[in-house]
Formats: C-alpha cells, sequence, structure tokens
C-alpha cells in the first residue's frame, strides 16, 4: 500500500512533467545554438512546412535515448540464451478487465490443484466451517466485498509485486517502470472507455430497436394499404358501374366533342407549311443547292476526305437539301419525304377520303379522277415537246425542273418530291389551272389501261404487263407502278419497288439485245429508271453490279477456255452508258463506276478486233471512257493504245515506224486494214454521219460505198477522240510522251491528201490541239517531311491530390508513385538508422573497452602500488633488523 | 459365221490357216471396219501372246522364209521360222493400224504392241550370246514410238494414253534413245524445214518425262533382269545422258513459234535440271534470247539460271535486257515471270545507278501504255529500286536542279545505257499516272511525292495480278451509301455536250 500511496502522487505528474518539457523546450527554442533553421527557397503560398526549424540536439539526446532503452538492452542480453517467459494467465491480454483476470487466474489454480492428491495437503477435502458456514465461501464473499472496494489498487499491487518478486528481469520490467506512471494514468481512461462504449452500445442498441419498430410499423401501414386497396376495388367498382349504365347514353356527344378537340389539338401541332417562296428565291436556292453539290462532286473527285466522311458516316447525297435531318440509312428518300411529310400525310387522308367516298358515292366520280390523271400523262409528253424547243432558253436548268416538278406532281408527287419539294404548293395551284386546259378527248383513247398496278412478281408477269403498249403507254404503266405501290403507303412496298428496278434494267438489256434494239424505247425508258434510282441507290447500283460482274465473269471464262474475248453485246455498251447517267463518274472512288471502268479497260485491252463492228465498238467504249472522265480528267492508257490501234488499222499494211500498237491490236498480220478506203469515189462522196448504234448488232447488208462510208466515220470520230483527249490531258505532266504515237501517225503515216475535205478538217483539228501544247517540265520534287512538331508546354490541369512530384498523371499511376516514394523514403529512412545504430553500438562497445582497461590500469596499479608498499615494508623491516 | 468370232476360235485352229488370217487382216486394215479389225487385233495379241509364252517362235537371226520352207529340217524347226515370219508381218501390221482413223483401233493396236514388248523382254527373241547379257526388244519398241509420232498427223491423245508406259525406267530410257534416233532420221531428209505436226508430237511425247532424281528412284522396270545393278538402264548417268541427246537433237532444228515458247516455258524446270552439262543449251538459249519479242523474255530464265549456276558468262547482258523492254512487256502472258526475274537482276546493289536510273525511267516510261493490273505492279517495283539504289532518287527529288526544261532530258532510243542521260530527267510518268482513273493506281503512284519508306514492298503478290482480280476485289467493296448523279437526264445521250450525240444515232 504503501508503493501505492507513493506512486499516487505521480498520478498528477505527467501535467507537471510535460509543463517541465515544455518550458525546457522552450528554453531550448529561444537558445540559437540548439536551432538549426532549414532555410526554404521559395515561399509557396498554402504549403505548411513542418521542418523549418530543428532541434539536432533534442532529437539526438532523444534517439541516444531510445537506443540505450532498446538497443542496448539486447545488446546486452546478446548471447544470453535463457528468456524470461511470462506465462501469467491473460498477463498482456488487454482485453480482459482485470477482475476477470483474477477470477480465471484463479479458477485456473483451482483446476490445476484439483484431484492432485497432495500428500503434504492432510484435510484437502475437509470444508472447515464456522458457524455451520463454509469458511471459504465467506472468504470468497469477503474478497468479492474487497475487490469491489479497490480494484484498481489490486490490480496495481499484483503488478508491483510481481515485478518486486522476479526482479528486474526482462522488457518487462522496463516497460513497467518506464510507463509506470501511464499504466495508472491507462488504468482510469479504460473504464472511461469502457463506459463510453457501453453508452454507445445502449444507444445503438436502442436505435436498432427504434429501427426493427419503424419498419415493422411500415410493414403494417403498407399491409393496410393493400388491404385497403383491395376493398377500395370492391367498393369503387360498383358506384361507377351503375353511374356508367345512367352515362352511357349520355356520353357519346362529348366523346364527339373530345374528338374534334383533340384533333384540332393535334393539327395544332402540325408544322406551318413554308411561306411561298417568290422566282428569285427560288433560283438563288437551286443555285446555291448545285454549287454546294457540284462542291461535294469535286470532294469525291479528289478522294480527299474520305476518311472524314466515313467517321461522319453520313455521306451528303447528291440531293441532299442540307437541312440537317439525317438519318442513317437512305438519307435521300428520308430527306425527300421530310418536308413533304405533311403533304403526304395530307394525300393519304384524301386518299382515305376519296376511297371511303369510293364506296359510298357512285364511281362516277372515280373516273373523272383517273380522267385527271390521265391528262397528266397526256401532258407530260407535251411538255417534253415543248421542252425541247425551248431547251435554247438561258435559265434552262430552272425551267426544265419546273416542268419536271409539274409533270411528277400531276402524276406521281413523290418523284417531284426526290427533286424539289418547294414548289408543291405552287404547282399544284398551277395544276388544275392546266388540266381545265386539257383536251378531254384523250381521256377516251387511252381508257383502257387500268389505273392502278400491283408490282409485277417476277420479270416474265412484268413483260406481259408492257407487251403491246406502246412506249408511251408503258411508261404511263410504269408511274402508276410507282404511284400505286410507293414506298410510303406500306412497308413491303419498298422491296417491291426495288425489284421493279432489276426489271426495267432486264428489260433495257432486253430491249437492246432484240435484233432491232428498240434504242427509242430505251431512251424513254432512262427517265423512269432516272427516277427510281434516285429513290433506291442501294438497289440501282446491286443491280447494275450485278450486271458488271455476269459481263467480266463472262469475259474471264471466255478467255481461259477460248484464250480470247470477243466484245459484248450492246447491252452493255446501253448498260455502261447508263452507268455514266445515273451516278456520278467523276468520283475517286465508286462502288459501281470504278468496276465499269476495270470492266471497260478489259474490254479495249482483251477483245480481239475482228470485224468493222468491233471497231465501232471500241470507239464506242472510248467515248464512254472519255464521257466517264470529262470532269475528272483521268489518265486512261487504254484509250490511247486503242485510238493509236485504230489509226494503225485505217492504214494500208506496213510494219509500224515510230510507234507500237500494243494488245489487242498487231503490228502485223490479220485483222488490219479494217478501216482502210481506197475506192476514191466513196472518199469522194462522203459525208459524215452519226453512226447508228443498230450498226453494232448486225451489220446491214450493205454496199460497199456505205461500209467505206462508215469506215471513214469511225475514223473522223476518231480524229476528233484524239483532240478531245488532247484537250484534257493537256495538263499532264508527260503530255508528249503519252501522245508521241499518236502524233506520229497522224504526222507522218495518215495519208491526209487522201481524204475528203471534211475530214481533212477533222485531222487538222485533232493535229492542231496536239501540236498546240508547249512542252513544259519541271523537275520534280518530294514534299518535304513534316518535321515533328515540338511539344506544346500549354498548361495540363490535373488535379493535385499531393504536392511534390508525385503529379501529372492518373490517379492510380499517382498512388503508385506515391507508394514508390514512400517506400524509398522508407528504406532511406531505415539504412539511416541503421548506420546510427552501429555507431551506437561501436559507442558502447568502445566505452565498455576503455572501462575494462582503466579498470585493469587501475587494478595494476593496485597491485604495484600494494607490492610497492609490501617491499618498503619488507625493507623498512630489513633496515630495522639491519639496525636491531 | 461373222468374222470377229471366227477370229476367236482361230486361236486354237492350225497354223496353216493363219497365212489367211493375216492376209485377210492386211485387207481389213485398208477395208477399215472398226469392229472387225478390233477383233482380229485381239486375236492376235492373245494368240501371239500365247506362243511368245510357250516359246514356240524361232529365236535368234531369222533366215529367210523360203530357203527354210524348201530346204530340209525338221517340220518343228520349219513351223517355228514359218510362224516367227507370221509374227513379224503381225507386228508391221499392228504398226501400221497405229495410223489407223480410230482411235479405238490405235489404242488397241498400241496395247498390243505393248503387251508384245513386255513378253519379248520375258522371252527374248535373240539369242542369249552369253550369261548375263541384257536383253530388250527395242526394234519393236522403235515400231511403237514411230507409230506414236507421225508426221502429219495430231497423236497427242495416243501420246497421253502411252504416258503410263513411261513410268517404266527401262522403258523411258529406251524409248528416249529411239526417239533421237527418229529425230535423226527423219529431220535429216526433211532438210531444216519444220515439221509442225511430227515436232508437235515429238514435244507432247517428251515434255511430260519425268525424269528420276535419284539413282534409288530407278526402281520401276518393265522387265525384270536377274542382275540389274550391272546393267546400264539402272544408272542414271545413263538416263540423264539419254535424255539430253533427246533434247539437243530435238531443239537442234528449227521449231515452230509455239513448240519454242512452250520448250522455253519448261526448260528451266524439266529440262536443264536433268542434263548431264546444262551448259550444252548455251547455243539454244543465246540464238533464241535473240530472237526478240515474247520467245527472248522467255528464254530469259534458262539464261539466267546458266549464269547464276553454271557460270555463264554473256556479255552486254543488261544492254540486251534493257532492250527487251518494250510496250509489250506489260501485255505479254509472262508478264509475271518476266518482271521476276527483272527483278532479280536488278537486285545487286552494285549496279551503276545510271543503268537503273535507264532501266526505271523505260519502265516507267512504258507504264503509259500499261494496263492498271500492270502498273499496280511496276510502282512498287520502281519504288524498290529507288529504295536499293538511293542514288537513283535524284529522278524524283531534285532540288537544286535547272528551272523548267523544255525537253525530257532521257533519249528512249538511245540503246547505249549510259547514254540514256536518265539520270539527268525525273519521273514525270508517274506524276501524270497520280491521275489515273484506277483509285489505287493514283494512290500508288502518289507515293512518290513522299519520302519512301525503309522497307521494300513485297512484289511477288502483285506479279500474278490479273484484270478480274482487280474487278472481282473492286465489286465485292461495299460502300455505306451510293451518291447518284444529280444532274437529271431526259435520255440516252441527254447529257450536256454528250459526245455520243454528235457520233452516234440512236437508230
Amino acid at each position: 500500500m504503501g508503493k501505492a500511496a507513493k506512486k499516487r502522487p505521480k498520478a498528477s505528474a505527467p501535467s507537471r512533467g510535460k509543463g517541465s518539457v515544455e518550458s525546457a523546450m522552450a528554453i531550448v527554442r529561444s537558445n540559437p545554438f540548439e536551432v538549426k533553421v532549414n532555410r526554404q527557397k521559395f515561399d509557396i503560398l498554402g504549403r505548411k512546412t513542418k521542418n523549418d526549424v530543428g532541434l539536432p540536439g533534442v532529437s539526438r539526446s532523444k534517439a541516444i535515448k531510445k537506443r540505450t532503452q532498446t538497443l542496448l538492452k539486447e545488446y546486452k542480453e546478446k548471447e544470453k540464451t535463457n528468456v524470461f517467459k511470462d506465462k501469467r494467465f491473460g498477463e498482456y491480454n488487454t482485453k480482459i478487465s482485470p477482475e476477470e483476470k483474477m477470477i480465471r487466474r484463479f479458477t485456473l489454480e483451482r483446476q490445476k490443484n484439483y484431484g492432485k492428491k497432495n500428500i503434504y495437503n492432510l484435510n484437502e477435502d475437509e470444508e472447515l466451517t464456522h458457524y455451520g458456514q463454509s469458511l471459504a465461501e465467506i472468504e470468497k464473499l469477503n474478497d468479492i466485498v474487497d475487490s469491489d472496494s479497490d480494484t484498481e489498487e489490486r490490480g496495481t499491487l499484483s503488478a508491483e509485486l510481481t515485478a518486486a518478486h522476479f526482479g528486474g528481469g526482462g522488457g518487462l520490467l522496463r516497460k513497467k517502470a518506464s510507463s509506470g506512471q501511464e499504466d495508472e494514468e491507462e488504468e482510469k481512461p479504460k473504464s472511461r472507455k469502457e463506459l463510453i462504449e457501453e453508452l454507445i452500445a445502449k444507444s445503438k442498441q436502442e436505435k436498432q430497436v427504434r429501427q426493427s419498430q419503424r419498419e415493422s410499423a411500415l410493414e403494417l401501414t403498407e399491409k393496410l394499404d393493400n388491404d385497403w386497396k383491395e376493398i377500395q376495388t370492391l367498393m369503387a367498382r360498383k358506384p361507377p358501374k351503375s353511374e356508367r349504365k345512367d352515362k352511357e347514353v349520355e356520353k357519346p356527344k362529348p366523346d364527339e366533342y373530345d374528338m374534334i378537340v383533340r384533333e384540332l389539338g393535334f393539327e395544332m401541332k402540325a408544322k406551318p407549311s413554308e411561306r411561298m417562296k417568290t422566282e428569285e428565291e427560288l433560283a438563288k436556292e437551286e443555285q446555291a443547292r448545285l454549287q454546294k453539290l457540284e462542291a461535294d462532286r469535286l470532294r469525291r473527285m479528289h478522294g480527299i476526305d474520305e476518311q472524314e466522311t466515313k467517321k461522319k458516316s453520313s455521306h451528303v447525297s447528291a440531293d441532299d437539301l442540307a437541312d440537317g435531318f439525317i438519318l442513317d440509312k437512305d438519307d435521300r428518300r428520308l430527306l425527300s419525304y421530310k418536308d413533304g411529310k405533311i403533304h403526304i400525310e395530307n394525300e393519304e387522308e384524301e386518299e382515305d377520303k376519296e376511297q371511303e367516298e369510293e364506296g359510298e358515292e357512285e364511281e362516277g366520280e372515280e373516273e373523272e379522277e383517273e380522267g385527271e390523271e390521265e391528262e397528266g400523262g397526256k401532258e407530260d409528253s407535251e411538255n417534253d415537246q415543248s421542252e425541247e424547243e425551248s431547251a435554247a432558253e438561258d435559265e434552262e436548268d430552272v425551267a426544265a425542273d419546273n416542268h419536271s416538278d409539274l409533270e411528277s406532281d400531276l402524276e406521281s408527287e413523290e418523284e417531284a418530291a426526290g427533286n424539289k419539294e418547294e414548289k408543291k404548293d405552287e404547282t399544284t395551284g398551277n395544276e388544275s389551272q392546266n388540266m381545265e386546259g386539257l383536251d378531254p378527248k384523250m381521256e377516251a383513247a387511252k381508257a383502257e389501261l387500268p389505273y392502278t398496278f400491283a408490282v409485277p412478281e417476277s420479270y416474265e408477269k412484268f413483260k406481259s404487263l408492257l407487251a403491246g403498249r406502246t412506249i408511251e403507254q408503258q411508261l404511263t404503266i410504269l408511274e402508276r407502278i410507282q404511284k400505286c405501290n410507293h414506298p410510303s403507303l406500306a412497308v413491303g412496298n419498298k422491296t417491291k419497288l426495288e425489284k421493279l428496278l432489276g426489271f426495267l434494267f432486264d428489260y433495257i438489256g432486253e430491249l437492246a439485245n432484240l435484233d432491232l434494239p428498240d434504242l427509242k424505247a430505251i431512251d424513254k425508258l432512262i427517265l423512269p429508271l432516272y427516277n427510281l434510282c434516285q429513290m433506291f441507290p442501294e438497289a440501282a447500283s446491286g443491280s447494275m453490279k450485278f450486271v458488271l460482274r455476269d459481263a467480266a465473269h463472262d469475259m474471264e471464262e471466255a478467255i481461259e477456255v477460248k484464250g480470247r474475248a470477243t466484245f459484248p453485246g450492246l447491252d452493255m455498251l446501253i448498260y455502261l452508258k447508263i452507268t455514266s447517267l445515273l451516278f456520278p463518274t467523276s468520283d475517286f472512288w465508286h462502288p459501281v463506276v470504278t468496276p465499269a471502268f476495270i470492266y471497260m479497260s478489259q474490254l479495249l485491252t482483251k477483245c480481239r478486233i475482228t470485224t468493222l463492228q468491233d471497231v465501232i465498238k471500241g470507239l464506242f467504249i472510248c467515248c464512254l471512257f472519255l464521257e466517264y472522265i470529262s470532269l475528272s480528267r483521268r489518265f486512261v492508257p487504254e484509250l490511247i493504245n486503242f485510238l493509236v490501234g485504230v489509226l494503225h488499222i485505217s492504214l494500208p499494211r506496213k510494219q509500224a515506224q515510230g510507234y507500237t500498237v500494243v494488245h489487242p491490236f498487231t503490228p502485223l498480220g490479220k485483222n488490219l486494214e479494217l478501216l482502210l478506203v481506197c475506192d476514191k469515189k466513196d472518199l469522194e462522196s462522203w459525208q459524215k454521219q452519226n453512226l447508228p448504234l443498230s450498226i453494232v448488232t448486225r451489220l446491214k447488208e450493205a454496199s460497199r460505198t456505205e461500209v467505206n462510208h462508215i469506215r471513214l466515220s469511225c475514223l473522223a470520230l476518231c480524229f476528233d477522240l484524239i483532240k478531245r483527249c488532247a484537250v484534257l490531258y493537256e495538263s499532264l505532266p508527260s503530255f508528249h510522251e503519252i501522245m508521241h504515237p499518236v502524233k506520229i501517225l497522224l504526222t507522218q503515216h495518215v495519208p491526209v491528201n487522201e481524204y475528203p475535205e471534211k475530214m481533212q478538217e477533222w485531222y487538222h483539228g485533232a493535229l492542231k490541239e496536239l501540236e498546240s501544247k508547249v512542252k513544259h517540265y519541271t523537275p520534280l520534287i518530294c514534299e518535304k517531311k513534316k518535321p515533328v512538331p515540338l511539344k506544346q508546354y500549354t498548361p495540363k490541369i490535373v488535379k493535385v491530390l499531393e504536392f511534390g512530384r508525385k503529379q501529372g498523371c492518373t490517379k492510380k499511376e499517382q498512388e503508385r508513385k506515391r507508394l514508390i516514394h514512400k517506400h524509398k523514403r522508407e528504406f532511406k529512412g531505415a539504412v539511416r538508422e541503421i548506420r546510427k545504430d552501429n555507431q551506437f553500438l561501436a559507442r558502447m562497445q568502445l566505452s565498455e573497452i576503455m572501462e575494462r582497461d582503466s579498470a585493469r590500469k587501475r587494478k595494476v596499479k593496485e597491485l604495484l602500488s600494494s607490492l610497492a608498499t609490501q617491499e618498503g615494508e619488507w625493507k623498512a623491516m630489513k633496515r630495522k633488523k639491519m639496525k636491531n | 459365221v461373222p468374222l470377229p468370232k471366227l477370229y476367236y476360235s482361230l486361236e486354237s485352229q492350225q497354223c496353216w490357216q493363219w497365212s489367211s488370217v493375216t492376209r485377210r487382216g492386211d485387207a481389213m486394215v485398208e477395208e477399215g471396219d472398226v469392229e472387225e479389225v478390233l477383233g482380229a487385233l485381239r486375236a492376235c495379241g492373245r494368240l501371239f501372246g500365247a506362243l511368245l509364252e510357250r516359246g514356240e517362235l524361232f529365236v535368234g537371226r531369222l533366215p529367210a522364209e523360203e530357203a527354210v520352207l524348201a530346204g530340209g529340217g525338221s517340220a518343228e524347226e520349219k513351223y517355228r521360222v514359218w510362224m516367227r515370219h507370221r509374227y513379224n508381218d503381225c507386228v508391221g501390221w499392228l504398226g501400221e493400224l497405229m495410223g489407223h482413223g480410230a482411235f479405238q483401233v490405235k489404242e488397241l493396236s498400241l496395247c498390243t504392241l505393248m503387251k508384245f514388248v513386255e513378253l519379248e523382254a520375258e522371252y527374248p527373241l535373240v539369242k542369249v550370246e552369253w550369261k548375263g547379257s541384257f536383253t530388250f526388244p527395242r526394234e519393236l519398241l522403235k515400231v511403237v514410238v514411230d507409230g506414236l509420232i507421225p508426221l502429219n498427223e495430231d497423236a497427242s491423245l495416243l501420246i497421253s494414253r502411252f504416258q503410263e508406259y513411261m513410268e517404266y525406267d527401262d522403258i523411258r530410257y529406251f524409248v528416249m534413245k529411239a526417239v533421237t534416233e527418229s529425230i535423226g532420221q527423219v529431220m535429216q531428209k526433211t532438210k531444216e524445214r519444220p515439221l509442225p505436226f511430227y515436232q508437235q508430237n515429238i514435244f507432247s511425247l517428251i515434255s511430260p518425262i519425268n525424269m528420276p532424281n535419284k539413282e534409288l528412284d530407278l526402281v520401276k522396270f518393265m522387265v525384270k533382269q536377274d542382275n540389274r545393278q550391272e546393267w546400264k538402264v539402272s544408272k542414271l548417268q545413263a538416263h540423264k545422258q539419254a535424255f539430253e541427246r533427246m533434247w539437243l537433237s530435238f531443239l537442234k532444228h528449227k521449231l515452230p513459234t509455239g513448240i519454242y515458247k512452250k520448250v522455253l516455258v519448261i526448260l528451266h524446270d524439266s529440262i536443264l535440271p536433268y542434263m548431264n552439262e546444262p551448259t550444252l543449251m548455251i547455243d539454244f538459249l543465246t540464238v533464241a534470247y535473240g530472237i526478240g519479242g515474247a520467245i527472248s523474255l522467255l528464254a530469259l530464265n534458262g539464261l539466267f539460271i546458266l549464269i547464276h549456276q553454271h557460270n555463264l558468262e554473256y556479255p552486254d547482258f543488261y544492254k540486251k535486257l534493257y532492250s527487251l523492254l518494250d510496250p509489250s512487256v506489260y501485255h505479254v502472258k509472262y508478264r509475271a515471270r518476266f518482271f521476276h526475274l527483272l527483278d532479280l537482276f536488278l537486285s545487286s546493289s552494285h549496279l551503276p545507278a545510271y543503268l537503273v536510273a535507264a532501266f526505271i525511267k523505260r519502265l516507267s516510261r512504258l507504264a503509259l501504255t500499261a494496263p492498271p493490273e500492270a502498273l499496280l505492279m511496276v510502282i512498287p517495283f520502281i519504288c524498290n529500286l529507288f529504295r536499293r539504289h538511293p542514288a537513283c532518287k535524284v529522278l524524283v527529288h531534285r532540288p537544286n536542279g535547272p528551272g523548267d526544261l523544255s525537253e525530257d532530258p532521257y533519249i528512249m532510243e538511245q540503246e547505249e545505257l549510259s547514254e540514256s542521260r536518265a539520270l539527268e530527267s525525273s519521273l514525270w510518268e508517274l506524276q501524270s499516272l497520280q491521275n489515273h482513273y484506277h483509285p489505287d493506281v493514283a494512290k500508288a503512284a502518289a507515293i512518290l511525292n513522299l519520302s519512301l519508306s525503309e522497307i521494300e514492298d513485297d512484289i511477288s503478290g502483285l506479279l500474278e495480278l490479273s484484270a478480274s482480280e482487280l474487278f472481282d476485289k473492286e465489286v465485292k467493296k461495299s460502300a455505306a451509301t451510293v451518291p447518284l448523279e444529280f444532274e437529271q437526264v431526259r435520255g440516252l445521250f441527254g447529257k450536256k455536250n454528250d459526245i455520243f450525240a454528235e457520233h452516234f444515232s440512236l437508230d
């Protein structure tokens, strides 16, 4: 108890001690010799500086102190194997409270001794009693009372006792000694902590209880709600039913009213139609549209920014009005109807109404309507004529467009929508006027044509539909089919019309393959084909590619089997021509045009030239090439080769000099002189004539003169083509090399003087064009490699998580860097610590050695001195004896 | 009795009847009833086959028939001699029948003869003079070979039927000898006048010959000889010699152009490797190289092998190669082979720059008339040349050159490479090709404007490019959208300034 009393005043010591330490620190701090100031290079706002002032002396003494307490101990215990093991139950277990600890220890003690017959314990089993009560129990009771009274002291006491009993061994004692005061302090907070924990636990428990209560309440209410709902439906159902029965009679009126209101509402939502535009505005718009389309075409021609367009994934199509409403797939069709939506809806409504009316009323009215339509059809052809007449007009385009709108409005609004929607209103205004003025007689003439057509299922049906009709009727039929099956009317119509497009392609091919090719009909069919193509570009390109692929494969097969190919029939030539009408041939790459190019090139290089027809076909393809490249001015070597060959076969048979002809022409051998005309009379009587295309399929049983005339026409065509080539290729850097063989042929070999005057004109036209070009060569220079641009130091904004060098990357990376840095720092610190430990140990060892040495010296000295005194005493004794 | 049946029954009949049979047979060669002839053939084949096996034919040098029949001797001896004579008649008869009109007859007589060859080799009709000597019915085989290569008829069908026998090493060997002999005899008579059918037949007979590579491969013999190892026929060296002689004698004479090309096509692959001394081909190849055109291109391959593997020195090789470049190189069938070799010849980095520049310039000049598939090959080819010979890069990059020129300094007509002034020129041709209609060609040519990468393009895949492949590639490309013509047309020739409207009419 005395010790406890001793300790007690110390309990308040820390505050004092702390105070003394603080004051000491203050003293130290104020002492300039103790302070090391870490000078900072820059003052950075917002940065907290921890280590601006260091106290080396203090920290060193701290470190030494710590080492003496830890390292030195270990050093001293080095190579001492006995270890103090504290096996007391729960000595270091902080979780168990001291009382419990004591109880448990006691029980353990009892358990250990239980059943062990101690021979020295005589009356183990006997129970001592006092007044009939067990003494042990009384003791226990006392104990409990005791422990209640001063728990803390008992705990400390035992600790003290153990310390006293077992001496100074081990870290335990050190710990106890060093933290003797703290120990006692900790005792109290622990209980307080426990209290608080208890409090918290209690409140938590209360909370939980409350929550569970609330939950159950919620559940109950929910259940109640459900129940209520069930009941409610039971309750609610009845009254409405009964009411409804009453109301049913009344209701229809308000219903109708509602409907009207709603309809009105919806109508209000419809977009207001655009203001009617004046002529100038329309012209301007048209001009802008064409300019845009042209710019677009140029871009495609140069093949630039293919990637960009791909990225955008929206190809600005030819008829795009750029009103910003683009759907992914078939923008054209959607576009063209987007503005016309209201229109079409109205139409549909009208049609519906009409149908209803038709259902209700007599059919006379229907006839009238159809008559109107027919008039439209009639007017179409009339318009055609009038258009041809007015072809010379300045604003041809605009005029033509107006006309087209007119017609298509009359017959198929949809097509017109493909061209221009803006004028709808205007033209519909005109429509009625026009119709009034039409001749009613025409109605009767075409009365036999049905008015509605289903799209034919197969090509045979399609043909039977058109069989026996005049071409005008065929056109009408086609237009009616289109009108009746417009894609906006039903879902499947799109595929149906796409089929129709395919049939039309086939039909044109068949017409061209007839013995007497019906080219006029084909000419007329181009317009519906163009319109259909505008509606379904994918389908059109698909069927055209299919045709081309078939033809190319046929040719390849022929080459493989027979070793040579022949020119295809007129149908392919027509198809190739149609390609140039339907698709833009100036594109750098085009899904249809590029294969067509390759196919034509194959035709010009692979096909044998054996007859005059072959020459005409070849020249036709040359014309096609020129037309294809008229805008893009691309270079076609095959074209020049072929023209050289054609010139070659117009000469008398002799060795080619100064030029070479390549396949399919041969410098010597068969099939030369195909275009050679020797007959003077024929030469004189020749007039330039347009070559009829039907020649291609069969050369009429023409007289020699006629054949000769055709030959001369071919030659004239060849000269013209050369002239056009010269104009187109003027800009090519090796123009002269390209045209070299042609020039040699023209200047040295062609017998100009024998030709008739007209031919000489053609000849000189070509030659002049060739010779007028200046030779001009500029040495080539590579484009310089673009230098790699320097890194730009534009500020990069990064969220700062921690100051230092760990910035400028992702959070994950930052974390990693931080860890690496931390590790490095710790590592360094550990190394330093170890070094200092070693220094400390060395110092200790040195001091030990010094100590040992000095002790030895001292002992030696002592010995020597004792010896000296002994000697002295002995001498003194001797002297005494001597004296004595 | 129908005749075929008669022949079948004859087998067991007396020999005296045979004279009439053979005579009838002779008559039938002229008459030409196919069924009957076939029957007779089968009968003969079986009969003489049996006789050969039984050894009932006279062996040794055959005496004259009359002399033996008239003279004394055993009846059996007379019978044998007489039978041998009939056999010889039959063989001659079969040889004639190989020129019969009907293929069936030809085929059957061929097979019968080959059966005789096999049997005769086993039961030789020649007296074995000393033990261990080798016998082979060479005369009989000669009859077969002569039948296979008629002078004025295409016998390729029969020859292809004969190919199965050519797999036997001994047959092949003796056929080669026989062919050599035949060529010697026939061409001697014709005095350098080409015989197209004859040479065509020989070519189709000897071109498929499949020579063994190792001596160990010589195992398939039609005739089984006891000590085969010592036989000449089992030596590869002998085979090679026979092969070599045959080809040399064939190529010695003037050939029609078609066969010339065919020979050159297979020369490097199936002739040169099997010759004892390939250098003997030098004369043939140099002549072919000098002819010009496609034949020269083809001869290049054989020459290359000789130069490369057999140390052939060829003066002015590059000059000659340069002169081979004419517009047709891009159009001929053998384009791939030619450019493959050209690539090889120009792959050396020790070639002088002027030479390579001349080649580049000429190739690109000629490219102005080339079809797109050739252009797609030749542009990377030229780029590769630039990479190998950086000194030639002045052709595409001349920063400090003279300003504008009025002429291309390069002289195309100059045959001397060093005087073509190619290094002073620039590749305007490829610049022109940047405007080519085929998008891939235009793109490929546009590379010249940029600085080249270091790694060479692999052109091996491009060499065989054909126009139909190009077409298929383009057709298969799918486009997200199909741009359309925006100018509406009213008719077939309805475009503005339509060329067709000026020159064609829709009649």
